[in-house]
């Protein structure tokens, strides 16, 4: 329970169930700020109290499990570590995968429990992981990482419900979190500065833009780091291009702190080259045809899937840009979650 | 709370008068506060000048550590540290801390020995290191987390000899242990009314009355010129009643609770056989009293985790403590137990259980009933959330060997 309306109204729901329930609040900061700031953040000691005072209400017990360590470990200095490799990390799927459905998940069983219930907008039946059916706040693409193993022991009360019905019934059960607004960002960087974040964990790295078509170098960086593929502003390119036309980073390579740039057309993927595929009910069968989705709330495109030595390897039909290494590929049959694998590559 | 206190108090909810007014209600509301302060000054060895009402045991220390602070220091510049034990409440550790960075003190923390008990033999190496500069000592009677009783008497008669003067938070000893202000030769005791019967938010600094003290409210002065804020009539009636009924009782409930105590730790520890005591044993007598505090069971479960442990037990009726928790609920390593040389993991997988009046036979054979599934179960779950706990393993196998990697299957 984080303290927002989406796990509140889960544990209400569960409640209804008939399940005997346990509000569990995850300390994921060695030092919570006291107060929330905008959207930002999400494990200050103000959100434990709403999810402490959501259990009060439903009557249920409540407790917070210390777990900075383990979502220091594998979470933050993972972000930190795959930017400094020049990829584009998305931490809530990495928390999903490391904490919430194996360290919280693994302690949960041994202590008794028979499952771990989130507010996450994803519909989970006989082991089938689809969309929500409101595809605005689909959550389906972070959970994707999960196994067999973990679904089974997993129960997403929210999926059938969109949203607004989700903060509806919050108000209608007397959840004060009925309003609370939506948690957006990196939960971990409080003030939203992600490039700052990295700068203080790395240190100043600096090194060239180089354009892609001409092969000049057209500015300087303080770090590779602080770039993101598909990124356009804050580029600080000092010369327009030939063309007049905005330039964005294509690539990024830590190793010699070169951060090319060019015009959009280059940024089109057809073609994803990614690591060993997680099949959340069984592998498909393969080649995989259906579609593909490269980025948190990000386009769909159909797809075709394969494995090469092991790695999934997907072509995509229609050309998708701002498509880094890092990021997941979650194959869908429709709104059934396939699989997914990390990105290594694109092409 | 004790029904009599209770009883006390809504006699006085009933009552208009403030105790400062001079009209005929709040005459009448004085009386009560003055013979609630000639009741507690008579029932601790104390005269009812020195006793000085306060909000509780928290605003007691404030007053206590930081007051004494100010007027030494004022009365003499060079008097900047404040000598306390390593396990005192963060009622007065944050006020050392604080005085730390606010007010230029400096702090000499005190070590303690593996039962918790600090040794006068180190308040005097602690004074004579410069014994002109130091403005105060603090030690508490008793530990609120182990039970340990300290050599109080012997360490106010040690401050004395330097003409230091010396305060103590009696919070937990007051009504189980013989606490005599005058006899235990402190200059000021803390003790607070929900630990002994009383109401919550009703506590005494009782202040000999040659102690300087600054003041930390300031307004109407109605206490000695100390204190401020109205006198809340109904809350002191209620201590006060308290306060002479649990010291009125006292060695009867005290001995009591031990023998409930001492089941308690017997028990669990056949049923749990490397389950350990913390503190002292409490088998000896020191200045008239036992070595522990009588209601106190403090026990470390190796390989689990505290956290783990309460909420089992709290699902199985069973209600303890982690020890010192934190605002968010997340429980740190106890302070004390480091103190005592215990290993951070020692100290995390530590319970207090607090015996009181309400306690009963029936309440220990129930926990002695449960305890030993529950610490097996806490075993099992382990230390999950601590650092780099599973991780190597659970990456090196599927989702498939769960059972092996974090943890068994049910």
């Amino acid at each position: 329970m984080s303290g927002g309306v989406d796990s509140a109204v889960a544990a209400a729901r569960a409640v209804d169930a008939g399940h005997e329930v346990t509000g569990v609040h995850l300390a994921l900061s060695p030092a919570p700020a006291s107060l929330r700031q905008g959207a930002r953040g999400c494990c200050t000691l103000e959100d434990a109290r709403d999810a402490r005072r959501a259990a009060d209400v439903l009557g249920i017990p409540f407790y917070v499990w210390d777990f900075h360590e383990r979502f220091a470990d594998d979470v933050v200095d993972d972000f930190v570590s795959e930017y400094a490799a020049g990829r584009t990390p998305n931490p809530c799927l990495r928390c999903n995968e490391k904490i919430k459905f194996a360290a919280v998940l693994d302690r949960a069983v041994a202590l008794g429990f028979d499952a771990v219930v989130t507010g996450h907008h994803a519909r989970l039946s006989d082991g089938v992981l689809r969309r929500s059916v409101d595809s605005g706040k689909d959550q389906s693409y972070v959970l994707a990482v999960l196994t067999p193993e973990q679904l089974a022991l997993a129960v997403f009360p929210l999926g059938e419900s969109t949203k607004a019905e989700v903060r509806w019934e919050a108000s209608t059960r007397g959840l004060a979190v009925a309003d609370k607004p939506d948690s957006h960002d990196v939960c971990f960087i409080a003030d939203g500065d992600t490039r700052g974040f990295l700068a203080r964990r790395l240190g100043e790295r600096p090194g060239d833009l180089v354009d892609a078509e001409s092969g000049a170098v057209v500015g300087r960086h303080g770090g590779a780091f602080g770039f993101t593929v598909g990124q356009r502003r804050g580029l600080r390119i000092g010369h327009p291009a030939v063309d007049g036309k905005p330039r964005y980073v294509l690539s990024i390579s830590p190793a010699t702190s070169i951060v090319t740039v060019g015009p959009a057309p280059m940024l089109d993927v057809t073609a994803v080259h990614a690591g060993p595929p997680v099949w959340t009910n069984g592998a498909p069968v393969l080649p995989f045809e259906g579609t593909a989705q490269l980025r948190a709330h990000g386009a769909v495109s159909g797809a075709r899937a394969h494995l090469v030595r092991g790695r999934l390897v997907v072509e995509l039909q229609e050309a998708q840009r701002g498509i880094a290494p890092g990021q997941a590929v979650v194959l869908y049959a429709g709104d059934r979650v396939v699989g997914s694998a990390t990105i290594e590559s694109t092409g | 709370m004790l029904p009599a206190a209770i009883q006390a108090m809504a006699e006085q909810f009933a009552r208009v008068g403030n105790p400062s007014s001079l009209h005929a209600a709040g005459r009448e509301s004085r009386r009560v506060v003055e013979e609630s302060r000639e009741t507690i000054a008579a029932a601790v060895g104390a005269g009812p000048n020195e006793v000085i009402f306060t909000g509780g045991g928290t605003e007691s220390d404030n007053l206590a550590v930081k007051g004494i602070y100010w007027s030494r220091r004022d009365a003499d510049l060079r008097r900047r540290r404040i000598i306390a034990s390593a396990v005192e409440h963060h009622a007065v550790l944050d006020c050392l801390e604080w005085l730390g960075k606010h007010e230029d003190a400096d702090v000499t923390c005190l070590p303690v020995d593996a039962l918790g008990r600090i040794h006068p033999a180190e308040l005097r190496a602690a004074i004579e290191e410069a014994p002109e500069d130091v403005a105060l000592v603090s030690v508490m009677w008793a530990n609120n987390e182990v039970g340990t009783v300290q050599p109080i008497r012997e360490l106010a008669a040690v401050a004395h000899e330097y003409d230091i003067p010396f305060h103590t938070d009696a919070v937990q000893a007051v009504g189980v242990l013989p606490v005599d202000f005058t006899a235990s030769g402190v200059d000021a005791l803390t003790l607070t009314g929900h630990k002994l019967g009383g109401p919550v938010g009703a506590g005494v600094l009782l202040l000999g009355r040659d102690v300087a003290c600054t003041p930390v409210l300031h307004g109407g002065g109605q206490e000695r010129d100390v204190r401020s804020g109205t006198l809340d009539t109904p809350a002191i009636a209620g201590l006060a009643v308290a306060v002479a009924g649990a010291v009125g009782d006292r060695s009867a409930r005290s001995a009591r609770l031990a023998g409930l105590r001492d089941g308690l730790v017997r028990g669990v520890v056949q049923r749990v056989p490397d389950a350990v005591l913390n503190g002292d044993p409490g088998d000896q007598y020191l200045d008239g009293g036992p070595t522990r505090l009588p209601g106190n069971a403090h026990l470390s479960f190796p390989g689990c985790e505290g956290d783990a442990l309460l909420m089992l037990l709290d699902a199985r009726g069973v209600e303890c403590s982690t020890g010192s928790a934190c605002s968010a609920g997340v429980s740190q390593p106890s302070h004390v137990l480091l103190a005592m040389g215990a290993s951070v993991d020692r100290a995390r997988g530590s319970l207090r259980f607090a015996l009181g009046h309400p306690s009963t036979d029936a309440d220990v054979a129930h926990l002695l009933d449960v305890i030993a599934p529950v610490v097996d179960r806490a075993r099992r779950a382990g230390m999950a959330g601590t650092r780099r706990e599973s991780v190597s393993v659970r990456e090196h196998t599927t989702g498939a060997d769960r059972s092996e990697a974090g943890g068994p299957a049910r």
